[in-house]
């Protein structure tokens, strides 16, 4: 195996330019665990940790610009978690502090994996993904991005440089199933984002559809419920609210879950993750 | 850009020649059948179990999720550098005196762990401590016993901090 250390985003474009066959390892979480497994064995291989451009994020006004290779650990905690507090919950959630120190957004995002646990967060906050190749640049939604399970619609020789999501300033919540509180992988999991400023709330769903979905009818539907003064919810709203989100979902029997329990728990999920924000009373005062 | 051909890994603070054949390999592959360090155990080969933590340049990782290649140029540190050769630092004095030790094969995982955790956080709550060895599995224990571990090293550092402060 030829292993290739790039030092600037230019070098992976120059690199890819030339073999666009060649792999890109990040934090080499996934990656390695099939080369462990011989299920791959590339011949030439991209290392691109070290690259500064890829390694940093900024806060650019409303939003922040997260470089591709920004470990979950950096995400967890520090500034990121108060800029964007729900990707900071999902990003403590990923296996241990062994593998939030070395697995990175944009590896979460490459690999596509449904169970990924960034995915629900940034498709609720309309994550704009930016992509790179000797070609140029180009901005992708990551709704867009991600086509199907652990598919996207990447083109030969085009790699993930950042992911662009907004500051909100407001309350936001993920929450995950799985058989532990640690080390585990997703057997649901769910982000809910609230827009002020439309009076909205965005919900992602996590585990339970090949592709990044959001709850758009309960979306659509809760907003008759909610109190933006008071932060109250009206009770009489989450049942249905709970089905739609239930409806949303695709989920599948596999051998960490069972469909008809991946599709009750994210209606469980989105509820709690709605009464955690607004309280419930009657929005009769 | 550079294209990796004969080169070196830094191992506890030593240089050693790689081969070409190597770099495709797990860093914990190569830890152990190439370098004889065998102190990183190997067991899941897929990051769940810990057995094979290691610090590269200062963070700590899984060996088994580092392809070797990909550790040229970086400072690696294993357990076999925790101490001087026959004698124990404190967390493994700690694990001796709480017994936290039944098969062994866990221990060199955690003590990488959790040296690494107190030098981040000195007067850990139990909370902390479990989140903190949340990756790495003991089959034997149940874990009472390295908690206690963990309390003890951090009595044991503290305290001596503080005596050295005392005599200032």
């Amino acid at each position: 195996m030829e292993v290739l250390i790039a030092s600037s985003a230019e070098e992976i474009c120059e690199l890819l330019g030339q073999d666009n066959s060649r792999q890109l390892l990040a934090g080499g979480t996934d990656f390695m665990v099939e080369v462990n497994y011989r299920h791959r064995s590339p011949s030439s291989v991209i290392a691109i940790d070290r690259v500064p451009e890829l390694r940093n994020w900024h806060h650019d006004g409303d939003s922040v610009v997260i470089g591709a290779c920004v470990t979950y650990r950096e995400i967890e905690r520090g500034p990121l978690a108060t800029l964007v507090p729900a990707l900071a919950q999902a990003a403590r959630t990923v296996g241990s502090p062994q593998i939030r120190n070395a697995g990175t957004i944009g590896g979460n995002i490459g690999t596509a994996s449904p169970a990924g646990d960034m995915i629900p967060v940034l498709s609720a906050l309309g994550a704009e993904v930016s992509l790179r190749s000797s070609e140029g640049k180009r901005a992708i939604s990551l709704d867009d991005l991600i086509v199907g399970v652990k598919q996207t619609s990447l083109v030969q020789g085009e790699f993930i440089e950042s992911v662009r999501v907004p500051v909100l300033e407001s309350p936001q919540e993920f929450l995950k199933v799985g058989s532990r509180s640690a080390m585990v992988i997703s057997v649901t999991s769910l982000a809910l984002i609230t827009y002020p400023k439309t009076q909205s709330v965005g919900i992602g769903l996590g585990a339970v559809n090949p592709r990044p979905t959001r709850a758009w009818q309960a979306e659509e539907f809760i907003k008759g419920f909610l109190n933006w003064e008071s932060m109250q919810v009206d009770p009489s709203g989450l049942d249905r609210f709970k089905e739609l989100v239930s409806e949303a979902s695709r989920p599948i029997d596999d051998h960490r879950s069972i469909a008809a329990y991946r599709r009750h728990s994210i209606g469980v999920l989105a509820q709690r993750a709605l009464t955690r924000i607004f309280s419930e009373r009657s929005p009769s005062v | 850009m550079s294209r990796v051909t004969q080169d070196h890994l830094s191992v506890n603070g030593t240089k050693f020649t790689i081969d070409d054949s190597w770099l495709g390999e797990s860093l914990l592959y190569t830890l152990r059948e190439r370098l004889g360090l065998y102190g990183s155990k190997n067991a899941c080969e897929q990051g769940e179990c810990g057995s094979c933590s290691i610090m590269l340049d200062e963070t700590l990782v899984c060996a088994c999720l580092v392809l070797t290649g990909s550790a040229i140029g970086r400072d690696i540190k294993t357990i076999e550098s925790l101490a001087p050769e026959g004698s124990l630092s404190v967390i493994q004095q700690a694990f001796v005196d709480a017994g936290a030790i039944q098969c062994g094969f866990c221990t060199p995982g955690l003590l990488v762990t959790i040296e690494d955790f107190l030098d981040d956080n000195a007067e850990p709550t139990e909370l902390e401590i479990r989140e903190a060895i949340s990756g790495n599995l003991c089959r034997c224990t149940g874990y009472g016993r390295i908690v206690e571990a963990v309390r003890i090293a951090s009595k044991a550092s503290t305290d001596t901090e503080g005596t050295a402060d005392d005599g200032n």
